[in-house]
Protein backbone atom coordinates (compact mmCIF):
# COMPACT_ATOMS: atom_id res chain seq x y z
CA UNK A 1 0.00 0.00 0.00
CA UNK A 2 3.15 2.16 0.63
CA UNK A 3 3.47 2.81 -3.01
CA UNK A 4 0.33 4.35 -3.47
CA UNK A 5 2.03 7.54 -1.66
CA UNK A 6 4.72 8.01 -4.19
CA UNK A 7 5.28 10.68 -6.85
CA UNK A 8 4.40 9.18 -10.32
CA UNK A 9 7.54 10.55 -11.38
CA UNK A 10 9.89 8.53 -9.07
CA UNK A 11 12.25 6.18 -10.59
CA UNK A 12 10.54 2.61 -9.95
CA UNK A 13 12.59 -0.43 -10.96
CA UNK A 14 11.68 -2.75 -14.29
CA UNK A 15 12.37 -6.44 -13.59
CA UNK A 16 11.97 -8.81 -15.99
CA UNK A 17 10.70 -12.02 -14.34
CA UNK A 18 11.30 -15.47 -15.83
CA UNK A 19 8.83 -18.23 -14.05
CA UNK A 20 8.21 -21.70 -14.94
CA UNK A 21 5.10 -22.99 -15.56
CA UNK A 22 4.93 -24.99 -13.33
CA UNK A 23 6.06 -23.80 -10.08
CA UNK A 24 7.00 -20.73 -9.79
CA UNK A 25 4.39 -19.14 -12.08
CA UNK A 26 1.57 -20.68 -10.03
CA UNK A 27 3.75 -19.56 -6.59
CA UNK A 28 3.08 -16.18 -8.32
CA UNK A 29 -0.51 -16.94 -8.38
CA UNK A 30 -0.95 -17.98 -4.81
CA UNK A 31 1.04 -15.22 -3.62
CA UNK A 32 -1.85 -13.21 -5.27
CA UNK A 33 -4.94 -14.97 -4.31
CA UNK A 34 -3.93 -14.99 -0.66
CA UNK A 35 -3.66 -11.37 -0.89
CA UNK A 36 -0.28 -11.09 0.02
CA UNK A 37 1.38 -7.59 -1.05
CA UNK A 38 4.77 -7.43 -3.18
CA UNK A 39 5.99 -4.55 -4.95
CA UNK A 40 4.82 -3.96 -8.50
CA UNK A 41 8.42 -4.00 -10.22
CA UNK A 42 7.70 -7.35 -11.77
CA UNK A 43 7.01 -8.03 -15.90
CA UNK A 44 6.07 -11.48 -15.63
CA UNK A 45 7.06 -13.59 -18.78
CA UNK A 46 6.21 -17.37 -18.35
CA UNK A 47 7.90 -20.31 -19.14
CA UNK A 48 7.53 -23.86 -19.60
CA UNK A 49 10.41 -24.72 -17.32
CA UNK A 50 13.82 -23.03 -15.89
CA UNK A 51 15.27 -25.10 -18.36
CA UNK A 52 13.58 -23.27 -21.74
CA UNK A 53 16.25 -19.55 -20.45
CA UNK A 54 18.50 -19.48 -23.11
CA UNK A 55 21.38 -16.97 -21.44
CA UNK A 56 20.58 -14.85 -24.45
CA UNK A 57 16.89 -14.04 -23.02
CA UNK A 58 18.55 -12.44 -19.95
CA UNK A 59 21.63 -10.73 -22.07
CA UNK A 60 18.38 -9.23 -24.53
CA UNK A 61 16.88 -8.10 -21.49
CA UNK A 62 19.40 -6.28 -20.16
CA UNK A 63 20.29 -4.78 -23.52
CA UNK A 64 16.37 -3.21 -23.67
CA UNK A 65 16.50 -1.50 -20.45
CA UNK A 66 15.58 -3.72 -17.97
CA UNK A 67 17.16 -2.75 -14.61
CA UNK A 68 17.00 -6.17 -13.03
CA UNK A 69 16.01 -10.20 -14.38
CA UNK A 70 14.51 -12.70 -12.17
CA UNK A 71 14.39 -16.32 -13.12
CA UNK A 72 12.92 -18.60 -11.02
CA UNK A 73 12.44 -22.54 -11.09
CA UNK A 74 11.37 -25.57 -9.82
CA UNK A 75 13.30 -26.72 -6.55
CA UNK A 76 15.96 -29.30 -7.69
CA UNK A 77 14.18 -32.97 -7.55
CA UNK A 78 10.98 -31.11 -8.69
CA UNK A 79 11.40 -30.66 -12.34
CA UNK A 80 8.01 -31.42 -14.33
CA UNK A 81 10.11 -32.49 -17.06
CA UNK A 82 12.31 -34.29 -14.10
CA UNK A 83 15.83 -32.84 -14.85
CA UNK A 84 15.32 -29.51 -16.87
CA UNK A 85 16.49 -27.23 -13.75
CA UNK A 86 19.44 -29.34 -13.22
CA UNK A 87 20.44 -28.89 -16.38
CA UNK A 88 19.39 -25.08 -16.38
CA UNK A 89 21.54 -24.76 -13.42
CA UNK A 90 24.59 -25.22 -14.89
CA UNK A 91 24.34 -22.93 -17.32
CA UNK A 92 22.85 -20.30 -15.05
CA UNK A 93 26.26 -21.22 -13.12
CA UNK A 94 28.29 -20.36 -16.12
CA UNK A 95 26.12 -17.07 -16.96
CA UNK A 96 26.03 -15.66 -13.47
CA UNK A 97 30.03 -15.86 -13.42
CA UNK A 98 30.61 -14.35 -16.80
CA UNK A 99 28.01 -11.82 -15.85
CA UNK A 100 29.90 -10.27 -12.62
CA UNK A 101 33.16 -10.86 -14.55
CA UNK A 102 32.46 -8.62 -17.73
CA UNK A 103 31.49 -5.78 -14.77
CA UNK A 104 27.59 -6.17 -15.00
CA UNK A 105 26.87 -5.16 -11.49
CA UNK A 106 26.40 -8.32 -9.20
CA UNK A 107 22.14 -7.77 -7.98
CA UNK A 108 21.22 -7.28 -12.09
CA UNK A 109 20.04 -10.83 -12.56
CA UNK A 110 18.78 -13.29 -9.86
CA UNK A 111 17.89 -16.50 -9.87
CA UNK A 112 15.26 -18.58 -7.30
CA UNK A 113 13.80 -22.16 -6.88
CA UNK A 114 10.36 -21.06 -5.45
CA UNK A 115 7.25 -24.05 -5.54
CA UNK A 116 3.98 -23.51 -6.32
CA UNK A 117 3.24 -23.52 -2.90
CA UNK A 118 5.57 -20.83 -1.88
CA UNK A 119 3.23 -18.02 -2.33
CA UNK A 120 4.73 -16.12 1.17
CA UNK A 121 8.51 -17.23 -0.08
CA UNK A 122 7.35 -15.58 -3.98
CA UNK A 123 6.46 -12.04 -2.23
CA UNK A 124 9.52 -12.10 -0.20
CA UNK A 125 11.94 -12.79 -2.97
CA UNK A 126 10.45 -9.61 -4.89
CA UNK A 127 10.26 -7.46 -1.90
CA UNK A 128 14.61 -8.95 -2.23
CA UNK A 129 15.40 -8.67 -5.80
CA UNK A 130 13.24 -4.97 -5.72
CA UNK A 131 15.59 -3.89 -3.36
CA UNK A 132 18.49 -4.87 -4.69
CA UNK A 133 17.86 -3.44 -7.64
CA UNK A 134 16.55 0.02 -6.39
CA UNK A 135 20.20 0.34 -4.77
CA UNK A 136 21.76 0.01 -7.96
CA UNK A 137 19.97 2.53 -9.93
CA UNK A 138 18.90 2.36 -13.13
CA UNK A 139 20.08 -0.01 -15.87
CA UNK A 140 23.22 1.00 -17.57
CA UNK A 141 25.74 -1.55 -18.70
CA UNK A 142 24.80 -3.19 -21.53
CA UNK A 143 21.89 -0.80 -22.41
CA UNK A 144 21.61 0.01 -26.18
CA UNK A 145 22.18 3.37 -26.40
CA UNK A 146 19.81 3.77 -29.33
CA UNK A 147 16.43 2.61 -27.65
CA UNK A 148 17.10 4.86 -24.67
CA UNK B 1 63.63 -29.72 -26.79
CA UNK B 2 64.31 -32.70 -28.84
CA UNK B 3 61.30 -32.16 -31.05
CA UNK B 4 62.72 -29.05 -32.84
CA UNK B 5 66.54 -30.96 -33.33
CA UNK B 6 63.72 -33.40 -35.85
CA UNK B 7 61.95 -30.19 -37.64
CA UNK B 8 63.05 -30.44 -40.48
CA UNK B 9 62.57 -34.69 -40.41
CA UNK B 10 59.45 -33.84 -39.39
CA UNK B 11 58.30 -32.60 -42.71
CA UNK B 12 60.08 -35.49 -44.36
CA UNK B 13 58.22 -37.85 -42.46
CA UNK B 14 54.72 -36.17 -42.67
CA UNK B 15 55.19 -36.21 -46.57
CA UNK B 16 56.60 -40.03 -46.50
CA UNK B 17 53.49 -40.67 -44.03
CA UNK B 18 50.79 -38.56 -46.72
CA UNK B 19 52.17 -40.00 -49.61
CA UNK B 20 52.09 -44.10 -48.34
CA UNK B 21 48.34 -42.96 -47.04
CA UNK B 22 46.86 -41.91 -50.03
CA UNK B 23 49.06 -44.51 -52.71
CA UNK B 24 47.59 -47.22 -50.16
CA UNK B 25 44.14 -45.50 -50.80
CA UNK B 26 44.00 -45.52 -47.08
CA UNK B 27 42.50 -41.74 -46.94
CA UNK B 28 41.26 -39.76 -49.62
CA UNK B 29 42.57 -36.39 -48.77
CA UNK B 30 45.65 -35.41 -46.79
CA UNK B 31 45.05 -31.71 -44.81
CA UNK B 32 48.48 -30.16 -44.16
CA UNK B 33 50.13 -27.08 -44.49
CA UNK B 34 52.37 -25.98 -47.17
CA UNK B 35 54.57 -23.07 -47.44
CA UNK B 36 52.98 -19.84 -47.83
CA UNK B 37 53.83 -17.15 -49.94
CA UNK B 38 55.28 -14.85 -47.54
CA UNK B 39 58.31 -16.05 -45.13
CA UNK B 40 57.78 -17.37 -41.79
CA UNK B 41 53.81 -17.96 -43.19
CA UNK B 42 52.33 -21.23 -43.67
CA UNK B 43 49.19 -21.84 -44.77
CA UNK B 44 46.45 -25.14 -45.16
CA UNK B 45 47.03 -27.29 -48.17
CA UNK B 46 44.66 -30.08 -49.33
CA UNK B 47 46.02 -32.90 -51.42
CA UNK B 48 44.70 -35.75 -52.65
CA UNK B 49 46.80 -36.65 -54.93
CA UNK B 50 50.40 -38.82 -53.86
CA UNK B 51 52.66 -36.64 -56.13
CA UNK B 52 51.38 -33.51 -54.15
CA UNK B 53 52.41 -34.46 -51.28
CA UNK B 54 56.46 -33.14 -51.09
CA UNK B 55 54.38 -29.87 -50.81
CA UNK B 56 53.77 -30.87 -47.11
CA UNK B 57 55.92 -28.84 -44.27
CA UNK B 58 55.85 -28.61 -40.84
CA UNK B 59 57.67 -25.67 -38.91
CA UNK B 60 56.98 -23.11 -36.15
CA UNK B 61 54.27 -21.01 -38.39
CA UNK B 62 51.94 -23.82 -38.62
CA UNK B 63 49.36 -21.90 -37.05
CA UNK B 64 45.96 -23.03 -37.91
CA UNK B 65 43.62 -24.94 -36.52
CA UNK B 66 42.93 -27.69 -39.40
CA UNK B 67 39.95 -29.91 -37.67
CA UNK B 68 38.13 -26.39 -39.01
CA UNK B 69 38.00 -28.38 -42.17
CA UNK B 70 37.04 -31.70 -41.32
CA UNK B 71 33.27 -31.07 -41.02
CA UNK B 72 30.39 -32.22 -43.99
CA UNK B 73 33.42 -33.91 -46.09
CA UNK B 74 32.05 -37.64 -47.44
CA UNK B 75 36.00 -38.78 -48.08
CA UNK B 76 38.40 -40.84 -45.44
CA UNK B 77 40.53 -37.37 -44.29
CA UNK B 78 44.09 -37.72 -43.26
CA UNK B 79 44.88 -34.50 -41.38
CA UNK B 80 47.86 -33.31 -39.99
CA UNK B 81 47.16 -32.13 -36.51
CA UNK B 82 49.41 -31.14 -33.31
CA UNK B 83 47.80 -31.06 -29.94
CA UNK B 84 45.36 -28.37 -29.70
CA UNK B 85 43.73 -29.66 -33.54
CA UNK B 86 43.38 -33.21 -31.97
CA UNK B 87 41.29 -31.93 -29.29
CA UNK B 88 39.33 -30.28 -31.24
CA UNK B 89 39.02 -33.44 -33.52
CA UNK B 90 37.73 -35.27 -30.38
CA UNK B 91 35.46 -32.40 -29.46
CA UNK B 92 33.91 -32.79 -32.97
CA UNK B 93 33.72 -36.26 -32.57
CA UNK B 94 31.97 -35.99 -29.32
CA UNK B 95 29.29 -33.64 -30.92
CA UNK B 96 28.73 -36.36 -33.93
CA UNK B 97 30.16 -33.79 -36.85
CA UNK B 98 32.40 -36.74 -37.41
CA UNK B 99 33.31 -40.40 -36.65
CA UNK B 100 36.87 -41.81 -35.46
CA UNK B 101 36.84 -44.08 -38.35
CA UNK B 102 36.49 -41.63 -41.05
CA UNK B 103 39.56 -39.57 -40.02
CA UNK B 104 43.46 -40.72 -40.01
CA UNK B 105 45.19 -38.34 -37.33
CA UNK B 106 48.56 -37.54 -38.18
CA UNK B 107 49.54 -36.48 -34.58
CA UNK B 108 52.19 -34.06 -34.24
CA UNK B 109 53.55 -33.28 -30.85
CA UNK B 110 53.58 -29.37 -30.87
CA UNK B 111 56.41 -27.38 -29.22
CA UNK B 112 53.87 -23.81 -29.98
CA UNK B 113 53.81 -22.17 -32.51
CA UNK B 114 55.46 -18.67 -33.18
CA UNK B 115 53.23 -15.13 -32.89
CA UNK B 116 54.12 -13.12 -36.26
CA UNK B 117 52.89 -10.21 -34.59
CA UNK B 118 55.02 -10.50 -31.63
CA UNK B 119 58.06 -11.09 -34.42
CA UNK B 120 56.58 -7.56 -36.31
CA UNK B 121 56.68 -5.51 -32.85
CA UNK B 122 60.18 -6.73 -32.27
CA UNK B 123 61.58 -6.33 -35.94
CA UNK B 124 60.09 -2.44 -35.61
CA UNK B 125 59.22 -2.53 -39.13
CA UNK B 126 62.00 -3.86 -41.15
CA UNK B 127 60.45 -6.49 -43.35
CA UNK B 128 61.15 -10.15 -43.34
CA UNK B 129 62.38 -11.59 -46.70
CA UNK B 130 63.89 -14.86 -45.45
CA UNK B 131 63.15 -16.68 -42.47
CA UNK B 132 64.82 -19.92 -41.01
CA UNK B 133 64.26 -22.07 -38.14
CA UNK B 134 67.08 -23.71 -36.42
CA UNK B 135 66.92 -25.50 -32.92
CA UNK B 136 64.64 -23.45 -30.76
CA UNK B 137 65.83 -20.39 -32.83
CA UNK B 138 64.12 -18.24 -35.59
CA UNK B 139 66.76 -16.84 -38.33
CA UNK B 140 65.51 -13.74 -39.86
CA UNK B 141 66.85 -11.88 -42.72
CA UNK B 142 65.94 -8.88 -44.65
CA UNK B 143 67.42 -5.92 -46.15
CA UNK B 144 71.02 -4.93 -44.20
CA UNK B 145 69.99 -7.51 -41.15
CA UNK B 146 70.40 -10.45 -39.48
CA UNK B 147 68.16 -11.43 -36.21
CA UNK B 148 68.30 -14.59 -34.14
CA UNK B 149 65.83 -14.93 -32.04
CA UNK B 150 64.56 -17.33 -29.44
CA UNK B 151 61.78 -18.97 -30.46
CA UNK B 152 60.55 -19.47 -26.97
CA UNK B 153 60.17 -15.68 -26.43
CA UNK B 154 57.78 -15.23 -29.52
CA UNK B 155 55.42 -18.22 -29.21
CA UNK B 156 51.61 -17.49 -29.60
CA UNK B 157 49.82 -16.59 -25.85
CA UNK B 158 47.65 -19.79 -25.90
CA UNK B 159 50.83 -22.12 -26.73
CA UNK B 160 52.60 -20.79 -23.54
CA UNK B 161 49.95 -22.06 -21.27
CA UNK B 162 49.11 -24.96 -23.18
CA UNK B 163 49.09 -27.90 -21.23
CA UNK B 164 48.45 -30.77 -24.48
CA UNK B 165 51.52 -30.23 -26.66
CA UNK B 166 51.21 -34.00 -27.09
CA UNK B 167 48.13 -35.27 -29.15
CA UNK B 168 45.30 -36.85 -27.00
CA UNK B 169 44.40 -39.64 -29.74
CA UNK B 170 46.12 -40.37 -33.18
CA UNK B 171 46.91 -43.00 -35.32
CA UNK B 172 50.29 -42.30 -36.84
CA UNK B 173 52.75 -39.97 -33.66
CA UNK B 174 54.95 -38.10 -35.99
CA UNK B 175 58.83 -37.20 -34.17
CA UNK B 176 59.11 -37.47 -30.00
CA UNK B 177 56.53 -36.65 -27.62
CA UNK B 178 57.47 -33.19 -26.01
CA UNK B 179 57.47 -31.99 -22.31
CA UNK B 180 54.42 -30.86 -21.26
CA UNK B 181 53.89 -27.57 -19.94
CA UNK B 182 53.34 -28.87 -16.30
CA UNK B 183 54.73 -26.30 -13.67
CA UNK B 184 52.80 -23.46 -15.41
CA UNK B 185 48.95 -22.10 -13.94
CA UNK B 186 47.04 -21.77 -17.26
CA UNK B 187 44.60 -19.13 -15.68
CA UNK B 188 46.96 -16.93 -13.73
CA UNK B 189 46.59 -13.94 -16.08
CA UNK B 190 42.29 -14.26 -15.30
CA UNK B 191 42.50 -14.41 -11.90
CA UNK B 192 44.57 -10.93 -11.81
CA UNK B 193 42.27 -10.04 -14.14
CA UNK B 194 39.40 -11.35 -11.98
CA UNK B 195 40.94 -9.19 -8.94
CA UNK B 196 40.18 -6.07 -10.48
CA UNK B 197 37.43 -4.16 -9.73
CA UNK B 198 34.12 -4.37 -11.67
CA UNK B 199 34.17 -0.54 -12.89
CA UNK B 200 37.82 -1.48 -14.15
CA UNK B 201 36.53 -4.66 -16.11
CA UNK B 202 33.73 -3.42 -17.46
CA UNK B 203 36.18 -0.46 -18.65
CA UNK B 204 38.55 -2.87 -20.27
CA UNK B 205 35.62 -4.93 -22.04
CA UNK B 206 34.12 -2.06 -23.24
CA UNK B 207 37.72 -0.38 -24.86
CA UNK B 208 38.61 -3.80 -25.98
CA UNK B 209 35.32 -4.66 -28.04
CA UNK B 210 34.22 -0.98 -29.04
CA UNK B 211 37.26 -2.15 -32.02
CA UNK B 212 35.50 -4.73 -33.18
CA UNK B 213 34.27 -4.57 -36.66
CA UNK B 214 31.69 -7.32 -36.29
CA UNK B 215 33.95 -9.13 -39.25
CA UNK B 216 33.32 -13.06 -37.66
CA UNK B 217 36.29 -13.79 -38.42
CA UNK B 218 37.02 -15.57 -34.88
CA UNK B 219 33.36 -17.55 -35.31
CA UNK B 220 34.97 -18.57 -38.66
CA UNK B 221 38.19 -19.67 -37.77
CA UNK B 222 36.66 -21.28 -34.73
CA UNK B 223 36.60 -25.10 -35.50
CA UNK B 224 33.30 -25.41 -33.12
CA UNK B 225 31.57 -22.98 -34.35
CA UNK B 226 29.56 -24.91 -36.98
CA UNK B 227 25.81 -23.87 -35.99
CA UNK B 228 24.04 -23.84 -39.57
CA UNK B 229 22.86 -20.39 -38.58
CA UNK B 230 24.35 -18.33 -36.14
CA UNK B 231 21.99 -16.56 -33.72
CA UNK B 232 23.41 -13.04 -34.87
CA UNK B 233 22.53 -14.32 -38.13
CA UNK B 234 19.17 -15.14 -37.16
CA UNK B 235 16.06 -12.80 -38.43
CA UNK B 236 13.24 -14.26 -36.83
CA UNK B 237 13.32 -13.31 -34.32
CA UNK B 238 16.65 -10.85 -34.93
CA UNK B 239 18.60 -11.80 -31.43
CA UNK B 240 20.94 -8.68 -31.94
CA UNK B 241 21.89 -5.97 -34.40
CA UNK B 242 24.37 -6.34 -36.83
CA UNK B 243 26.05 -3.10 -36.39
CA UNK B 244 29.63 -2.40 -34.41
CA UNK B 245 27.25 -1.52 -31.62
CA UNK B 246 29.25 -1.58 -28.50
CA UNK B 247 25.86 -3.50 -26.53
CA UNK B 248 25.39 -5.77 -29.80
CA UNK B 249 29.13 -6.46 -29.86
CA UNK B 250 29.31 -7.23 -26.58
CA UNK B 251 26.40 -9.64 -26.31
CA UNK B 252 27.86 -11.21 -29.25
CA UNK B 253 31.34 -12.06 -27.64
CA UNK B 254 29.74 -12.76 -24.50
CA UNK B 255 26.90 -15.52 -26.00
CA UNK B 256 29.63 -16.82 -28.39
CA UNK B 257 32.02 -17.58 -25.23
CA UNK B 258 29.04 -18.95 -23.65
CA UNK B 259 28.20 -21.18 -26.69
CA UNK B 260 31.99 -22.78 -26.02
CA UNK B 261 31.18 -23.73 -22.49
CA UNK B 262 32.91 -27.05 -22.31
CA UNK B 263 34.04 -27.45 -25.73
CA UNK B 264 36.65 -24.46 -26.25
CA UNK B 265 39.99 -26.45 -26.10
CA UNK B 266 41.76 -22.54 -26.28
CA UNK B 267 43.45 -23.59 -29.51
CA UNK B 268 43.47 -19.81 -29.57
CA UNK B 269 42.15 -19.83 -33.52
CA UNK B 270 39.39 -17.11 -32.60
CA UNK B 271 42.46 -14.79 -31.09
CA UNK B 272 44.74 -15.30 -34.04
CA UNK B 273 41.87 -15.01 -36.83
CA UNK B 274 41.21 -11.32 -35.07
CA UNK B 275 42.54 -8.52 -37.76
CA UNK B 276 41.72 -6.16 -34.79
CA UNK B 277 44.00 -7.57 -32.09
CA UNK B 278 41.16 -8.33 -29.78
CA UNK B 279 41.61 -9.71 -26.54
CA UNK B 280 38.74 -12.88 -27.59
CA UNK B 281 40.13 -15.43 -25.10
CA UNK B 282 39.90 -13.46 -21.93
CA UNK B 283 36.14 -14.36 -22.15
CA UNK B 284 36.76 -17.90 -23.36
CA UNK B 285 39.14 -18.77 -20.98
CA UNK B 286 36.95 -17.54 -18.51
CA UNK B 287 34.22 -19.83 -19.35
CA UNK B 288 36.98 -22.84 -19.81
CA UNK B 289 38.43 -22.07 -16.38
CA UNK B 290 34.73 -22.05 -14.63
CA UNK B 291 34.03 -25.04 -16.55
CA UNK B 292 37.16 -26.98 -15.26
CA UNK B 293 36.36 -25.29 -11.76
CA UNK B 294 32.70 -26.36 -10.86
CA UNK B 295 31.94 -29.11 -12.77
CA UNK B 296 35.59 -30.87 -12.61
CA UNK B 297 35.69 -30.50 -17.01
CA UNK B 298 38.28 -30.28 -19.56
CA UNK B 299 37.26 -30.31 -23.38
CA UNK B 300 39.00 -32.34 -25.72
CA UNK B 301 40.21 -35.08 -23.98
CA UNK B 302 38.21 -38.40 -24.29
CA UNK B 303 35.81 -39.13 -27.02
CA UNK B 304 33.56 -41.36 -24.06
CA UNK B 305 33.21 -37.89 -22.18
CA UNK B 306 30.13 -36.31 -21.86
CA UNK B 307 29.58 -32.88 -22.45
CA UNK B 308 29.49 -31.03 -18.70
CA UNK B 309 26.41 -29.13 -20.20
CA UNK B 310 24.46 -31.54 -21.60
CA UNK B 311 24.66 -33.65 -18.04
CA UNK B 312 24.51 -32.68 -14.75
CA UNK B 313 25.42 -33.44 -10.82
CA UNK B 314 22.54 -33.76 -8.18
CA UNK B 315 24.78 -31.72 -5.94
CA UNK B 316 26.39 -29.02 -8.72
CA UNK B 317 27.09 -25.47 -7.06
CA UNK B 318 24.11 -23.54 -6.26
CA UNK B 319 25.08 -20.76 -3.62
CA UNK B 320 23.81 -18.14 -6.35
CA UNK B 321 20.36 -19.45 -6.81
CA UNK B 322 17.72 -17.98 -3.93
Amino acid sequence: MQDLDKKADEWEPKIIAFLCNWCSYAGADLAGVSRIQYPPTIRVIRVPCSGRINPLFILRCLQSGADGVLVSGCHPGDCHYTSGNYVARRKFAILNNLLEYLGIEKGRVHFAWVSASEGGKFAELIKEVTEEVRVLGPARRLVKSEWR
Amino acid sequence: MNGDDLMPDISTMIRDTARKLLEEKKVDLVIGFEKGTLPLRSTPCFIRNSKEAEKLVWNASCENNLARYLRKRQEKIGIVAKGCDVRSIVELIKEKQLTREQVFIIGIPCNGMVDRKKIDLKLNGREILEAEEKDATLILKGYNFTETLDKEEFLHDSCRTCKYRNPVIYDVLIGNKVAENEGTDEYEEIRQFEAKSADERWQFFTEEFSQCIRCYACRNACPLCYCQECFVDNSQPQWIGKTTNLSDTLIFHVVRALHAAGRCVDCGACDRACPMGIDIRKLTRKVQMDVKQLFHYEAGISVDDIPPLATFNLDDPQEFIK
